[in-house]
């Protein structure tokens, strides 16, 4: 009970806030989706009628992914600093429900960003027929659980530095490489037809990423939010 | 001050041994002599690298686990002594990061046909190098000592903890060219079987320890040298 009180109600209180600021401002949303259309067309334009094999449009899915989080994901940390209101919550509120709060903020956003990406990236790209669809929608599940821990601490670190922008993939791509393998192994697993016990080891993989990396972030939350 | 002197003569003369064995050591189809080292089929004389190229990526190993331990230190203790050492380390790091790189691609081409093959040894190599850039870039955009010292720490803990993902979890999923990847007859382990005859396997580990301690002197040089950098800005 005293957990609930302490840690879910402020975390929910900061997602709340952060989603109504985005859904008045609709930031992040707008300039998203213009980014993943041109992302797309680009990748159409570049593919005309050629026919590309399933393993390299898997790839394509999740570097489309990979950029799109990192135009996005940032924000929520960087408009703190650039707004001014970083003290406000340092003051009403511990750290970590705050880095509760951005985590599930960046994955409702991760996550419906990517659904938006596959469904388009399957309606535009004829090759591309998931034939196994419980591991892909299982992995873009986990998928955007993984970003989303990692590029929540990613962003906190960035937002405090001079070059954010440049910065956050740089940062972050050394640190997702592992989950980013893992993910499309599962989406090539997917298209081939795979079972969905095939795919489990690549689960497993994403689940304990997730998990490493939130708990670390956790304790490692206060040093980087409070000045 | 002459401990110190004896201990660095004394570091000199080991390495130089090792060079001279790694190098030296004839290989002969059977060995009869102490000195004498087999010929392994399909590497020859290329076998000796892991006298030199083992050792580097080790020392790799070790000066990003100092530079994570002293990153917990300083966040611990709010020391900045503490980030100097952790800063040294992961330039020592970098260093002999790029050094494996390198030994093992020039090694590669004549052994595996390319520079570069996305083995997941060369893959983790590669992003501990891209670490190690992002750590820098990471550093040089922050202005405040304080700040960049906590922040820095915070990122090589979070990638020290991506690491076993690299060195356990990638190479048991994906084929690979080293030895005790996926597919090895040796069988796969997260550390390599050694099949080495004795006399291989004393040079192999008189490098490693040599290597060791050239990393702890360098390292023992380049914080003070910090140091005094630190204080004259003062």
């Amino acid at each position: 009970m005293n957990a609930v009180k302490s840690l879910f109600i402020p975390s929910y209180f900061i997602f709340a806030k952060d989603s109504r600021s985005e859904l008045r401002t609709r930031y992040a949303l707008n300039a998203l989706f213009m980014f993943v259309v041109t992302a797309l067309s680009i990748i159409l334009f570049s593919l005309g009628s050629e026919s590309i094999s399933p393993d390299v449009l898997a790839g394509i899915l999740w570097v489309i992914i990979f950029f799109s989080s990192m135009s996005g994901l940032s924000r929520t940390f960087v408009s703190e600093e650039e707004r001014g209101t970083v003290l406000t919550l340092q003051l009403i509120s511990s750290p970590t429900p705050v880095y509760v709060g951005k985590l599930f903020f960046n994955f409702v956003l991760t996550l419906s960003l990517n659904v938006v990406i596959s469904l388009l990236y399957m309606l535009l790209i004829s090759n591309f027929v998931v034939a196994s669809a419980d591991i892909f929608w299982t992995t873009i599940f986990l998928g955007s659980c993984a970003i989303a821990s990692s590029s929540t601490i990613i962003a906190a670190i960035i937002a405090k530095a001079n070059t954010k922008g440049t910065l956050y993939p740089v940062l972050s791509f050394p640190i997702m490489l592992p989950m980013l393998m893992t993910v499309i192994k599962a989406t090539q697993l997917s298209l081939e037809g795979a079972f969905f016990t095939e795919a489990l080891g690549e689960f497993q993989i994403l689940i304990s990423y997730t998990v490493v990396i939130v708990a670390v972030s956790v304790i490692l939350f206060e040093f980087v939010w409070k000045d | 001050m002459t401990k110190y002197l004896i201990g660095k003569i004394g570091l000199v003369v080991w390495l130089t041994i090792v060079i001279i064995a790694g190098f030296a050591m004839p290989m002969v189809p059977a060995p009869a002599q102490w000195y004498e080292l087999p010929i392994i089929p399909a590497l020859e004389e290329k076998a000796r690298i892991i006298f030199f190229h083992v050792p580097m990526s080790w020392t790799t190993l070790v000066a990003f686990f100092a530079s994570m331990v002293y990153g917990m230190m300083y966040l611990k203790t709010k020391k900045l002594d503490y980030d100097l050492r952790s800063v040294s380390a992961a330039g020592l790091g970098t260093m002999f990061c790029i050094l494996a790189t390198i030994t093992g691609s020039i090694w590669a081409k004549f052994n595996w046909g390319s520079f570069w093959n996305w083995d997941p040894r060369e893959t983790s190599i590669f992003v501990l190098l891209l670490i190690y850039g992002a750590y820098f870039a990471l550093r040089s955009a922050i202005d405040v000592e304080e700040k960049r010292a906590a922040l820095s720490a915070v990122y090589s803990i979070i990638a020290g903890v991506t690491a076993p993902f690299f060195i356990f979890v990638m190479p048991r999923i994906m084929t690979g060219l080293h030895p005790g990847a996926k597919g090895d007859e040796g069988g796969s382990t997260p550390v390599a079987q050694l099949h080495m005859p004795p006399n291989m396997r004393v040079v192999f580990f008189a490098s490693i320890i040599g290597f060791t301690i050239l990393y702890f002197w360098m390292f023992n040089m380049k914080v003070r040298s910090a140091r005094l950098e630190a204080g004259s800005q003062q």
